[in-house]
């Protein structure tokens, strides 16, 4: 699709939308629909539409293959990191209120730190999984 | 009479467990009759998304809204069934990536993705 | 169908019906997943799977009668069960015991208006660590499976 003028403009127009509403799906996630899992998906999403319209290479300029590969782990850890942190102040595991001083804010915070986790973990599976099928090629 | 009755007043107040039924048989029918492992695949996702169906049905109630706090409502439908879903689907599309890419791998190995061109392959082979 | 395109193409379709589904279930967390999921990213990958093998389908050899005895079986099974389960819509199920709980808790305990949102991240925060790693290692699996080896020395090309 390299050669269709207007997929490729387009396309253009609507990356940057794409990935400010997987911002707010994330970060609004709090207060209305949308989550960690969601906003993974779209993010990942607005990268494989850029690599479909502009390559498979262009799209690897921007996020690395291992940059997206270091992303799959550090996001599980972040979220076990988390769990982590509440054990050592002394509360079960994956407990959040003591990460703030109070424990609404606590939970706020540990719900934040989790959902990023997972976002990490699922947008960079999904560009993963789209690379490795892109990259393999006919035989 | 009343027993007419009584089935169809059954048939319509269970009628999200029909839809249910019916998405999960055809979905578990296209496993098991196709040969194509791609088609395979997607009745295995038609079978996933009738257990989606029966969760939030069970989580709905009649009159109630979707789970986001708001002053103006009081009845809301349970969010537990829409957490455990929410994750499912994501897993789910995980999980069919891995079968399609065992799907590529199998092609690249014996030229087909017909079950039965496998088969008889293998067979041949042995 | 025997031409595999038009497969891909039907199931995003069912995928966004499937969504707006769930919208009327009153569940718009479960409705925004599945329509970038299923007609975004599943999509993709069926249609790239498609690229990577053939695109129609062997005419079937075997009869349709054995996995038609067994839909109807599990199918009549189903029927028998789903005829003991409570009516669609109803408030006083045992479904519904524990979701005031979580809906009166929600506020005052995580300060979260989308009880959706703290169940996932904070009540049920194991059960998501758990489908998180399993994303994590179906990645990891996939990455084994399809990606190619980059011999040493081999150049950047674009």
């Amino acid at each position: 699709m390299r050669l269709d003028v207007i997929l490729r403009v387009v396309t253009k127009f609507i990356l940057p939308f794409m990935m400010v509403f997987a911002l707010y799906v994330q970060f609004h996630g709090d207060y209305s629909a949308g989550g960690g899992f969601q906003a993974g998906v779209i993010a990942a999403a607005t990268i494989i539409l850029y690599a479909l319209i502009y390559g498979l290479n262009a799209a690897k300029r921007i996020v690395s293959a291992a940059l997206v590969e270091a992303m799959v782990p550090l996001g599980v850890l972040i979220f076990a990191g988390v769990g982590v942190v509440g054990w050592l102040t002394g509360l079960n595991y994956l407990d959040y209120s003591n990460l703030a001083y109070d424990q609404v804010h606590g939970q706020e915070w540990g719900v934040f730190l989790v959902e990023a986790g997972v976002f990490i973990t699922v947008s960079s599976t999904m560009v993963a999984i789209f690379y490795a099928f892109a990259g393999r090629g006919r035989r | 009479m009343n027993e007419f009755v009584d089935l169809a007043g059954r048939l319509v107040s269970h009628y999200n467990q029909w839809i249910t039924v019916f998405l999960m048989v055809s979905g578990l029918y296209i496993v098991i009759a196709r040969g194509n492992m791609v088609k395979k695949l997607v009745g295995l996702s038609l079978f996933q998304t009738s257990v989606y169906l029966l969760y939030l049905s069970a989580g709905k109630i009649l009159g109630g809204t979707a789970p986001i706090l708001d002053p103006d409502f009081t009845v809301y439908s349970h969010p537990l069934p829409h957490v455990l879903i929410l994750t499912a689907i994501v897993v789910g599309v995980a999980t069919l990536a891995l079968g399609l890419a065992l799907v590529v791998r199998i092609n690249e190995a014996y030229g087909t993705i017909e079950e039965d061109e496998i088969f008889k392959q293998d067979d041949d082979r042995a | 169908m025997r031409n595999l395109f038009a497969v891909a193409v039907l199931t995003g379709i069912y995928s966004f019906l499937m969504a707006s589904v769930m919208l009327v279930l009153d569940a718009p967390d479960v409705a925004l997943t599945e329509a970038s999921v299923g007609a975004g990213v599943g999509t993709v990958l069926l249609l790239g799977t498609l690229y990577l093998t053939k695109t129609d389908e062997a005419r079937p050899i075997h009869s349709v009668a054995l996995p038609l005895f067994v839909a109807v079986g599990t199918a009549a099974i189903l029927i028998f069960g789903v005829t003991g389960t409570p009516p669609f819509g109803a408030a006083d199920t045992p479904v519904q015991l524990a979701g005031p709980d979580y809906i009166n808790r929600s506020l005052p305990e995580t300060g979260i208006v989308n009880v959706v949102s703290s169940v996932l991240a904070s009540y049920r925060g194991f059960d998501t660590l758990g489908e998180t790693v399993v994303i994590f290692t179906a990645g990891i699996a996939i990455l084994m499976l399809l990606k190619r080896a980059t011999p040493p020395g081999a150049g950047r090309k674009d």
